[in-house]
């Protein structure tokens, strides 16, 4: 693989071709806020906190840091006005689920979210997926996966695999940005109720 | 079915079918599309059935089931040949004075011909129906002429012969050529230049490429797609065959509709009917190009047919769109280049090389070329599948061809593309049918579902009925559309209960960018292109809901 010549943030950075500009940024010490990343996972894309302006050809574009490959004098500019005010957004709906999460209130601070913005509705959730994905992905057990679509998904434990599996591994309990605890009610809820009679 | 080896033999076999026709012996082809279908079209053909045996006519009179003729409003539709006489809301009881009259008597029945509500004036024709004459049916007009069942009849119009044209006189590089220089523009919604995507596709690296039929057509009030495939699945599928020559493909999905047994049914005869003639499958004519199709249901989910989830789908995952840095083009399905066309844009393909790039740019605007196909429904007085030249005036189609408005009210506003498209006033009704010039005043043609509004019509009521739409439909991965959504979907609600706040116009504002900006795939970058466009052209009534609250 090749090297690539990018610049981020007005610094000219040297990184290795294939990676994305998050590890790009990364590997230079330059941070971009993420929720639903994990470098044992694919990357996702879901939270788009980590959205940045890049310029191509003349042209800016936003797009999740992620997962956009980084590409000979790609211009990046991991804030901008456009970039802050999405994250701003993007954070006072997610609060709006998760009032209380460490990460959330962390970086509603930086960027001045108001988290009063959107009635509240908590469901301790943020749908990053990443209890779904380090299950399926790194632990090979699809003990717990995403049900229904749209402004009605959520996050179940499969109570048969559940029943087995989970008690001894919880590896994905500490990787929730919201409150570790919430995948152990879910955890809780399934196996006590099995057949979703709740 | 004997196997066809080489062009002489298609041409053989053409005639062959040709010569056991008689062009002067009646046919009665009986729509039975959906909409006809559902109107009790299945008991009419039953009746011509019956009538045909209880008069010993087997041998003199032949009965055509057909996919959808396109004026749904008067259906149940069928139409006499030689004379194409076009009778409307037939019933069964009917049938008995039909054979006897028109088909035997060769005198039209007065009655059961179009009149006109405005005029009183009477038309027996294709020729002469106003909703008919107006159009210009290059795609969809075989549909009365064929029973999607049998490739003869598409092999009697001339089927197959820009397939034979294009594996024995053209290099694959020619067929994109000529692709590109008929500058077709995908149907399925966004525009896209299709000899571009087929170029991307056939450059890329790798020995193995997938091309595809997006017949999901999932957008609400859309209902072209169907009425094509359904009643002429072979002028789809030679399209799919001549693109995946021209791409080097030889692995072909057609992705639809898990809901339309008739579509499938049809799409399933014609693919084994083809391939049974051997212009699919292994060594197809004779060329040494071999190419085959399965065939996959889609998930009942609107997301579903965008690009990238569709390919998810075909893979045997959740339809998820993935983000499409790379494009699908390049890396698709299983990521190899999978190149997607919608069924319409397939269709154009035969006919392009048939009569040449310069005859279908000759055809529609400086931008948007050849025919467009339009579900128009809504307000209007002729509901149907309407097929006309890019560049008609939306006045032409609503009143020339649509009937104008029922019940004496006034236009108000026109939306297109379903979920993901815009209202415009009636104030712009002589904008041409044009992807460009639609897309600039923020109502995009999507796959051509036109929906017409009067003056009743509550322009927050339409942006909240899509959001609400989309609620369910999209697929929920990403934040700024799925909450996105739910937000302004919240404020809608509100708004329309006359609960609406200070504050309410700008949130939405704001809400609508961050998803125009922030969301993952298409669906959420443009879900509230209907908030945005109403928003602007009938700003008065949110803000007037607002006050009266
Ligand atoms: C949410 C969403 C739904 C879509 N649904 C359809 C569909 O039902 N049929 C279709 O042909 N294209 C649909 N599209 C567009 C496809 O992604 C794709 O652009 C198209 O099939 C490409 O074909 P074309 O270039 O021939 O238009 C959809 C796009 C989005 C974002
Ligand atoms: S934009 Fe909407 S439909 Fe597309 S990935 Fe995000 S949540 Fe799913």
């Amino acid at each position: 693989m090749g090297e690539i010549l990018l610049q981020i943030d007005g610094r000219e950075v040297k990184v290795e071709e294939g990676m994305t500009i998050l590890e790009a940024a990364q590997s230079t010490g330059i941070n971009i806020p993420t929720l639903c990343y994990h470098e044992k996972l694919e990357p996702y894309g879901a939270c788009r906190i980590c959205t940045v302006e890049v310029e191509t050809g003349g042209r800016t574009n936003l797009v999740a840091a992620c997962l956009y490959p980084v590409q000979e004098n790609l211009v990046v500019m991991t804030r901008s006005e456009k970039v802050d005010k999405i994250r701003k957004m993007l954070l006072e709906l997610m609060i709006a689920h998760a009032p209380e999460a460490g990460a959330l209130q962390e970086l509603a601070q930086e960027y001045g979210a108001n988290k009063d913005r959107f009635e509240k509705e908590p469901s301790f959730c943020i749908l990053c997926g990443l209890c779904v994905r380090y299950c399926a992905e790194v632990k090979k057990k699809n003990a717990v996966g995403f049900v229904d679509r749209g402004g009605r998904r959520e996050v179940i434990f499969i109570p048969e695999i559940a029943a087995k599996e989970c008690w001894n591994c919880k590896e994905c309990f500490p990787l929730c940005p919201t409150e570790a605890l919430q995948a152990g009610y879910l955890l809780t809820e399934a196996l006590a109720f099995p057949s979703g009679n709740r | 079915m004997p196997r066809i080896n080489s062009p002489t033999e298609l041409e053989e076999l053409r005639k062959s079918i040709l010569s056991k026709r008689d062009p002067d012996r009646p046919c009665i082809a009986i729509c039975a599309g959906t909409s006809c279908l559902a109107l009790g079209n299945d008991r009419v053909i039953g009746a011509f059935e019956e009538e045909i045996k209880k008069q010993s006519l087997e041998a003199k009179v032949d009965i055509r089931a057909t996919g959808c003729h396109g004026f749904c409003e008067k259906g149940p539709n069928i139409v006499i040949y030689p004379e194409e006489i076009c009778y409307m809301e037939v019933i069964p009881e009917g049938v008995s004075d039909i054979i006897s009259q028109t088909v035997l008597g060769k005198k039209v029945i007065d009655r059961l011909i179009y009149t006109d509500p405005n005029t009183g004036e009477k038309a027996a024709h294709q020729s002469e129906i106003p909703f008919y004459k107006n159009q210009m049916r290059h795609l969809i007009g075989n549909n009365t002429k064929v029973d999607p069942k049998s490739i003869d009849d598409y092999l009697a119009l001339g089927g197959y012969s820009a397939l034979s044209k294009s594996l024995f006189e053209m290099t694959p590089e020619q067929v994109l050529e000529e692709i590109k220089k008929a500058n077709l523009r995908g149907r399925g919604g966004g525009g896209f230049p299709t000899g571009l995507k087929w170029e991307t596709a056939r450059n890329a690296p790798g020995e193995k490429k997938y091309v595809i039929v997006n017949a999901h057509e999932g957008e609400p009030g859309a209902f072209m797609d169907r009425a094509l495939f359904t009643g002429n699945p072979h002028s789809v599928l030679e399209g799919l065959i001549i693109g995946a020559y021209a791409i080097g493909s030889h692995q072909g999905f057609i992705y639809t509709r898990h809901d339309t047994p008739q579509l499938r049914n049809n799409i399933v005869v014609a693919l084994t009917q083809a391939e049974g003639y051997g212009l699919l499958g292994e060594n197809i004519l004779g060329s040494g190009f071999n190419f085959n199709v399965e065939v996959h249901l889609d998930i009942g989910i609107f997301v579903s047919g965008e690009s990238s989830a569709l390919m998810r789908s075909i893979e045997g995952k959740t339809p998820e769109p993935r983000p499409k840095y790379i494009r699908t083009a390049v890396s698709g399905i299983w990521e190899k280049p999978s190149n997607l066309n919608n069924v319409e844009t397939w269709a154009n393909v035969p006919q392009i090389i048939n009569n040449g790039s310069e005859w279908y740019t000759s055809i529609g605007t400086e931008r948007s070329k050849g025919t467009k196909l339009i579900s128009l429904s809504g307000n209007i007085c002729n509901t149907g599948v309407v097929e006309v030249p890019m560049g008609t005036s939306l006045r032409e189609i609503v009143y020339d061809i649509g009937g104008g408005i029922p019940n004496g009210k006034k236009l108000k506003a026109i939306h297109f593309g379903g979920p993901l498209g815009g209202s415009i006033p009636a104030s712009l009704l002589d904008t041409p049918l044009d992807f460009d010039e639609l897309a600039k005043l923020g109502a995009p043609m999507g796959a051509g579902g036109m929906l017409v509004m009067d003056e009743d019509t509550n322009m927050v009521d339409v942006a909240r009925f899509f959001l609400n739409f989309l609620t369910d439909e999209s697929c929920g991965k990403c934040v700024p559309c799925r909450e996105g959504i739910r937000q302004m979907l919240k404020i809608l609600t509100n708004i329309t209960q006359g609960k609406g706040r200070e504050g309410d116009v700008a949130l939405l504002e704001e809400l609508a960018e961050v998803a125009g900006n922030a969301s993952l795939c298409a669906l959420g970058r443009t879900s509230s292109n209907p908030l945005l466009s109403t928003l602007y052209y009938f700003r008065d009534e949110y803000e007037g809901i607002k006050e009266n609250g």
